[in-house]
């Protein structure tokens, strides 16, 4: 028992770090259709940039700070000289733009941060709190923490606000949008800062548990991506629920088969998904996309 | 009186093709222009000019005194032009009465965090736009449909429902791109009268429109295009006489002009 509830616990912890990641797809994807697979590349520069601002000297949170206010920047660098660019360009051909920004952000990264480890101390120190029989670092507590404070601070943003409602319209029909005075060209780029600072506050949570190096964020887009797709691209709640779900059957495949199936788990989830419920979890009808 | 809109010498071309050349005209507030011509005469492309999509080779557009030549569309919406389109821009996933809100959202100017905590200030914007996008729905024989799927809704109802979201805006010019293509007799007197009603409420309203006999009963002036050129213009009467734009254009229409 005690067992399971600890695998529950680091499935948990990893889950809230894929419900981020996938978060962040959901709010480029919502603006724009496009999946932004430089995604991962936002958690590890905010890994990153952490390390370096809290080595030259700066308070930790202060470093965070930083790190996630340049990744932001970063992401809006990407849409204005990458995205924009290219608009009226085909969904496809974006997506692949961002698999190009995201290769070039990994060697970028390689070049400025050297292709060693990183890591910077937890928050609150390293001493394990025991809950029934399993342990859990009080670090885990800091990414479940911040994965459900993001997600309820984007539900109301989508949900509640002209802004948000701004983004779902671009996204529904640019043109239309622009009819009834939405500057979409803002939207993309609010769009594209607001994403790149979520997967940043995603690397900073999580680099005290896992440490970074410049590659990490390749395997968080895939598994972020399959939790956007298990739980419905576009829907907060299911990039919320498909993340831990991931998180949850990884921990489990981890523990019960074995840690050399932890990857594959999230593999085979993508190909069940995309057989069997195409629109995820929680996905929005498509009724007809022209 | 100066004009609401003055449109000055407007022109493009696309590779080789001039679509539109040397095109001028003005539109004063509560008048209805309809602007006419044989299929590829170069219509819709001079409101793609006016509206901001396409930017313009040559001319000017001067919209109540400003400048507004090859200003982008959401920008046009907030100096007040709005426009519909042949092939209609819906929200196709919201519901009708959401995408009449979607208009509102100009004149609604709540704070981000007001929002965000549902405060009572912006909690009545937003009645106020759902009251006032219902009102506008009821205008267009909608507000039956307010909360049906906008992708759900037949051609007729979508084309009324485009226009509703254009009224939205609270605009001083409304282009609107064949509004009755599509529509059946009935459906397009509804049309006819509800485009008189705003243009008396002071609106200008640019047509283009294929129905020559709702063009003949609405319109206060004309201008005719072929291939791109202004061939004609004056008012319903005087057009219908002339013979360059009989000789272009309405031909074997000319039994249902005088009809």
């Amino acid at each position: 028992m005690s067992e399971l509830l600890q695998f529950l616990f680091s499935g948990l912890t990893v889950g809230a770090v894929y419900a981020l990641v996938a978060l962040g797809f959901t709010i480029i994807y919502n603006a724009s259709d496009v999946v932004n697979f430089a995604q991962g590349e936002f958690v590890m520069l905010g890994g990153m940039l952490t390390v370096s601002a809290y080595a030259a000297g700066l308070p930790l949170p202060l470093a965070a700070l930083i790190a996630i206010v340049v990744t932001a920047g970063i992401g809006v660098a990407l849409n204005k000289l990458a995205i924009e660019p290219a608009r009226g360009a085909p969904v496809v051909s974006l997506i692949i733009i961002t698999i190009g920004a995201s290769i070039f952000l990994r060697g970028a990264a390689q070049v400025l941060f050297g292709k060693q480890i990183h890591r910077f101390p937890s928050f609150s120190g390293d001493t394990p709190l025991r809950i029934g029989g399993a342990t859990i670092l009080p670090q885990s507590l800091w990414v479940m923490a911040g994965g459900i404070a993001v997600f309820i601070a984007l539900y109301l943003f989508f949900t509640r606000t002209l802004t948000g409602k701004a983004v779902l319209a671009t996204s529904n029909n640019r043109l239309a949008a622009q009819l009834v005075g939405i500057n979409t060209n803002w939207v993309m780029t609010l769009s594209f800062a607001l994403s790149a600072a979520i997967g940043a506050l995603a690397g900073v949570l999580i680099t005290p548990i896992t440490n970074t190096s410049y590659d990490v964020g390749i395997a968080l887009a895939l598994k972020g991506f399959a939790a956007a797709m298990l739980g419905g691209m576009g829907n907060p709640k299911g990039a919320l629920v498909g993340g831990i779900l991931l998180g949850i059957i990884e921990a489990l495949t981890a523990g019960y088969l074995s840690s050399q199936y932890k990857d594959a788990a999230a593999f085979v989830i993508i190909l069940l998904v995309l057989f069997f419920l195409p629109q995820g979890l929680f996905g929005a009808r498509h009724t007809e996309r022209v | 009186m100066s004009a609401l809109l003055s449109v000055e010498g407007l022109g493009i071309t696309f590779g080789g093709l001039r679509a539109v050349h040397d095109v001028g005209f003005k539109v004063q507030p509560g008048e209805i222009l309809s602007v006419i011509g044989p299929n590829g005469a170069g219509k819709t492309t001079l409101f793609n000019m006016i509206s901001g999509i396409y930017r313009p080779g040559t001319g000017r557009i001067v919209l109540d005194g400003e400048d507004v030549t090859a200003m982008r569309p959401d920008l046009l919406a907030r100096r007040g032009m709005s426009r519909t389109f042949q092939n209609l821009q819906i929200f196709q996933n919201m519901t009708v009465l959401e995408n009449a809100i979607a208009g509102y959202h100009l004149t609604e100017s709540g704070s981000l965090l007001a929002d965000l905590f549902s405060l009572p200030a912006s909690r009545g914007r937003a009645r106020a736009a759902k009251d006032g996008a219902m009102e506008l729905l009821a205008r267009v024989g909608l507000e039956r449909a307010a909360e049906t799927e906008a992708g759900n809704l037949s051609y007729g109802k979508l084309k009324r429902l485009e226009i509703a979201r254009a009224l939205a805006l609270k605009p001083k010019l409304l282009l609107l791109d064949e509004p009755a293509a599509g529509c059946n007799a009935v459906e397009t007197e509804e049309i006819d009268r509800m485009i008189a009603e705003v243009a008396r409420s002071g609106v200008a309203i640019l047509l283009v429109e294929h129905d020559m006999k709702m063009v003949m009963r609405i319109s206060n002036h004309i201008v005719v295009l072929d291939h791109g050129e202004k061939i004609a213009e004056g008012d319903p009467a005087t057009v219908s006489r002339n013979p360059d734009v009989i000789a272009a254009y309405l031909g074997t229409e000319t039994e249902a002009l005088h009809a």
